[in-house]
């Protein structure tokens, strides 16, 4: 039955009987993206040049609130100016707007090649929400009382992530994957500090093929970080499992499906694993876009996990800003939980502030609304046969997707010995790469030309010459053949005339960027500051 | 290049780049032979009478195909680097073929090249002061070159032999001129020390594997474009293996003797302890202090006679032996009185990656022993990092 809500969701109906046909789509060959040779911001700075002119306070005001700087303790004060561009409104504006056409933004692109991304589409209407003044013009020290439709919102989305995980409270506090990681290794450490057990347990276990940010959360606790390896199926090995628990465990971090896109079906012995040796378990549900309504944390007999609702739950990624990782706990670890949670006791929405052994916080006030919204949005237009066809949906794509990358010349799914997969594959190019020497990033390159972006970098290479592909829900066949297309042509110039590839790409921005400076701490600069120190040591 | 975040204009950066490869030397070498073993089913062509052999048997010259491959991304930089090369065959030839103009050091080669060219070669190449030298040729070649410059010049492999155990070559002859080039105009400025290793070809052609770690080249490092880590790059290795020897130093304790086997991680865990030690050889420290260096195995026995001791291992070479190759001192015997639980094993994650999921290996001669060695074991790969990888036996 055709449902102009879904449609609106991002995914397209009747897949089954689309994916049987020919589509209609076109390789752009001749793609050229803006090329605006755009200095840095810095380089435009004219002195005494300004953007806003501020007037001078009245006399009144002055007085009433001194100059608004000696109230400001003498040693946290600055000597000297910041040394920001100094550049006029209209000049910033051009300046930004050139900068952004230089992106292939998610928008833009058939952007499936970014694996281990979920790059879903975003719907528009979400927006029209976010940026209503009764979500925009709400302020997080609002009274409770004058809230309660916000608080409506994050107390049901809290609701659905626990039908969906099986926790059984949630808090949208952690802004990104990575912060909600943070959190579950605070509570496993906080858990293990009251049971006396803080300083023996000084372990925690991870696979490599799990989110990064699970080894990185517990090196910046404190922790030890032993990470499993994969064995010939492309899963982290049972028996090495057993060798790394021992009464030095705190716990598991873990990702399932892993970055391969191949699911661990003995996640319940690893679980159980981990709880005899007296370790506790996080789910780092990054990878779920594939399981909505078909597995859960609860039956894998997780205490814990999270999702990112800028990825599975369709809100736009957020490079470090309207990011939100929604964290779930079992009933046992809600006092552990960042504070404040949202309640409802049937009439009124309210913020508990009082859990005795909260981690404390991990970022301010209760998240980043406007990414709980979206995703509240989201579910309401989908429902839960919805989410169960998101799902479906994602997988069957990924299996056309891989199906079809499997007949290309010289590229091969990693661990072969294990065929299926769930929502993304992790490709290897080393055979075309071993033919041809051109290398997976030289591939990356001359996609651009098509105005496609794939991503390979996913250091470490476990899996030599890789490169991921996530075709999620939201594509439809059409774009799905033109990215393959994209693929083959590139493919076909590998081994025909392999200078082709290795000099791309022709129509992008930048022509060739260097990475080594990036390697190299004597060259890496990601501030001006930093550059003009660094040029001028080289010179 | 130099354009960290953007900023120079195109012209400027073409200037800086050009004015930087100024007087830049780029030595090329090429061990003619090298590979024609390999096609005829022959282990290498070490010595004068297998490369008859091969030659009989019909073996092409492959390394000069190879070497050329490797020359193309350098055409491109002709006019801005001097090549220094040795006569005919051994580069010259190939060189002048896509039209450098080259110094060509004069020698008296004979109809057929040995292994006393290569490293007279290797050491004029030297006295030239080349920037970097790129050599076509196999594990002979590299050991050839190492005995004659050792690590004062920088070195890049062009994998063309038959026998590529060294972690000096580059994954493919267009990595090696690719690399080259990124070398000469400075992108790549840091260098590592890499592996030569040795497989006895008399041996191997009686089915009998003997490698040893024979020394180390200085190679440019970009773990990417490298044979022996085709695993991306991941940060400086010298790093990775401070943090391990910082992590082996906290955690060694009074009560056990440490024997330190070969490799450039084991010995950064020496430097920590501000020993003098044997890069090549076997160890032994007990309470910071050096008991023995470079030990034999009757040595090694002696002196661990009834003291609880601790091994501590590193994967030697490509194929990432944990024993039997280039540690053969540490014999089944010595292993035996050590016991298994007491090998630290250590690596850093780079080397591991290159493996790519394939188990280490043992092979210390005796079945039995082997195959109780292994299993999974605990590998330290940082401060306060480990991994769990298995080992397993041929």
């Amino acid at each position: 039955m055709w449902n102009p809500l879904r449609e609106s969701s991002g995914i397209v109906c009747e897949r089954e009987k689309i994916m049987k046909k020919n589509s209609t789509f076109r390789l752009r060959e001749k793609f050229h993206q803006a090329k605006w040779d755009e200095p840095v911001i810095f380089e435009m700075h004219t002195p005494g040049e300004r953007g806003v002119l501020i007037p001078e306070v009245e006399q009144e005001i002055q007085e009433a609130v001194g100059d608004g700087i000696s109230s400001i303790p003498e040693n946290m004060r600055r000597k000297s100016k910041p040394a920001l561009p100094e550049v006029s409104q209209m000049r910033v504006l051009k300046h930004f707007l050139r900068l952004s056409q230089h992106t292939l933004g998610a928008d833009f692109n058939i952007d499936i090649g970014q694996g281990t991304c979920t790059m879903k589409y975003s719907p528009k209407i979400n927006e029209s929400f976010v940026r209503s003044p009764k979500a925009a013009a709400i302020h997080p020290c609002q009274d409770e009382d004058t809230v309660q439709g916000a608080l409506e919102v994050m107390y049901k989305l809290g609701t659905f992530l626990q039908e969906i995980s099986g926790m059984d409270k949630f808090t949208f506090q952690p802004g990104g994957g990575a912060a909600a990681i943070l959190v579950m290794v605070s509570i496993i450490q906080k858990y293990h500090e009251l049971r006396g057990e803080g300083q023996e347990r000084d372990e925690i276990i991870t696979t490599i093929f799990s989110h990064p940010s699970d080894a990185a959360a517990a090196a910046v606790k404190g922790y030890k970080v032993i990470t499993l390896y994969p064995d010939e199926y492309g899963l982290p090995d049972i028996a090495a499992l057993k060798k790394a628990v021992s009464e030095r465990t705190a716990g598991l971090l873990i990702t399932n499906p892993e970055d391969t896109g191949i699911f661990n079906n003995k996640i319940q012995e690893f679980t159980k694993i981990v709880h005899n040796a007296g370790g506790l378990c996080g789910y780092d549900q990054a990878n779920a876009n594939g399981l909505l309504g078909i597995t859960r944390a609860r039956e894998a007999d997780f205490d814990m996990c999270f999702f990112n609702l800028h990825k599975s739950f369709s809100s736009p990624h957020g490079c470090g800003g309207p990011a939100t990782g929604a964290l779930g706990v079992r009933e046992k670890f809600i006092d552990y939980m960042p504070m404040p949670l949202v309640e409802f006791d049937g009439k009124k929405y309210s913020l508990n502030h009082n859990l005795p052994h909260s981690i404390g916080k991990v970022r301010g006030y209760y998240g980043v609304f406007p990414a709980v919204l979206r995703a509240y949005a989201w579910i309401m237009s989908l429902g839960a046969e919805g989410l169960r066809e998101v799902a479906e949906v994602a997988v069957l794509n990924n299996n056309y997707v891989m199906k079809k990358i499997q007949e290309l010349k010289g590229a091969a799914i990693s661990y072969p010995k294990t065929p299926g997969r769930i929502e993304q594959v992790r490709y290897t190019w080393e055979k075309l790469t071993e033919d041809t020497g051109v290398s997976t990033e030289d591939i990356t390159n001359r996609l651009v030309d098509f105005g496609f972006h794939l991503w390979s970098s996913h250091h470490p290479w476990v899996v030599p010459q890789p490169f991921s592909i996530e075709p999620t829900e939201s594509y439809s066949k059409a774009e799905l053949d033109e990215y393959l297309a994209g693929l083959e042509k590139t493919v076909n110039e590998a081994y025909e005339d392999p200078d082709k590839v290795k000099n791309a790409p022709y129509q992008s921005v930048v022509h060739k960027i260097d990475h080594h400076p990036l390697d190299d701490p004597e060259k890496w600069a990601v501030t001006w500051r930093a550059y003009l120190k660094k040029q001028k040591k080289g010179e | 290049m130099g354009r960290y975040v953007a900023g120079l204009s195109e012209e400027a950066e073409k200037g800086r780049v050009k004015r930087a490869l100024k007087r830049k030397k780029l030595g090329f070498l090429v061990n003619p032979i090298a590979g024609m073993g390999g096609r005829v089913g022959l282990k290498g062509t070490d010595g004068r009478e297998i490369l008859q052999k091969a030659i009989e048997l019909g073996a092409q010259p492959w390394a000069k195909e190879r070497a050329r491959e490797a020359l193309k991304p350098l055409l491109r930089l002709m006019d801005e680097i001097e090549l220094v090369t040795y006569p005919s065959l051994m580069g010259e030839d190939i060189a002048r073929e896509y039209g450098f103009i080259p110094k060509v050091i004069e020698a008296d080669l004979g109809d057929v090249t040995t292994e006393k060219d290569t490293k007279r070669a290797a050491k004029a190449m030297l006295d030239e002061k080349v920037d970097l030298l790129l050599f076509a040729g196999g594990d002979g070649t590299a050991r050839d070159i190492c005995s004659a410059v050792g690590t004062s010049l920088v070195c890049l492999g062009i994998p063309a032999g038959v026998k590529i155990h060294s972690g000096v070559f580059a994954s493919h002859p267009v990595r090696a001129g690719e690399l080259a080039a990124l070398y000469l105009q400075k992108s790549v400025q840091r260098t590592m020390e890499a592996e030569v290793m040795d497989v006895n070809e008399e041996e191997l052609r009686r089915e009998i594997v003997s490698a040893r770690l024979y020394g180390y080249l200085r190679i440019p490092n970009v773990e990417r474009f490298l044979q022996r880590t085709k695993a991306g790059s991941t940060g400086n290795e010298k790093y990775s293996q401070e943090a391990i020897a910082a992590e082996v130093v906290e955690d060694m304790s009074d009560e056990f003797y440490y024997l330190v086997g070969p490799g450039t991680t084991t010995s950064a865990i020496m430097q920590r302890l501000g020993l003098d030690h044997s890069l090549l050889g076997v160890d032994l420290v007990w309470q910071s202090d050096l008991l023995g260096k470079d030990l034999n195995e009757a040595q090694i026995l002696k002196k661990i006679s009834g003291k609880p001791t601790k091994l501590i291992l590193t994967p030697i070479g490509g194929q990432g032996f944990l024993l039997g190759r280039g540690n053969q001192q540490i014999s089944p015997e010595v292993i035996n009185q050590i016991g298994k639980d007491n090998i630290i094993v250590v690596s850093t994650k780079q080397k591991i990656h290159s493996f790519h999921s394939r188990s280490l290996l043992v092979d210390t001669g005796d079945s039995a022993l082997d195959q109780t060695l292994s299993g999974h074991y605990r590998i330290i790969t940082g401060f306060r990092e480990a991994i769990i990888y298995k080992v397993s036996f041929l």
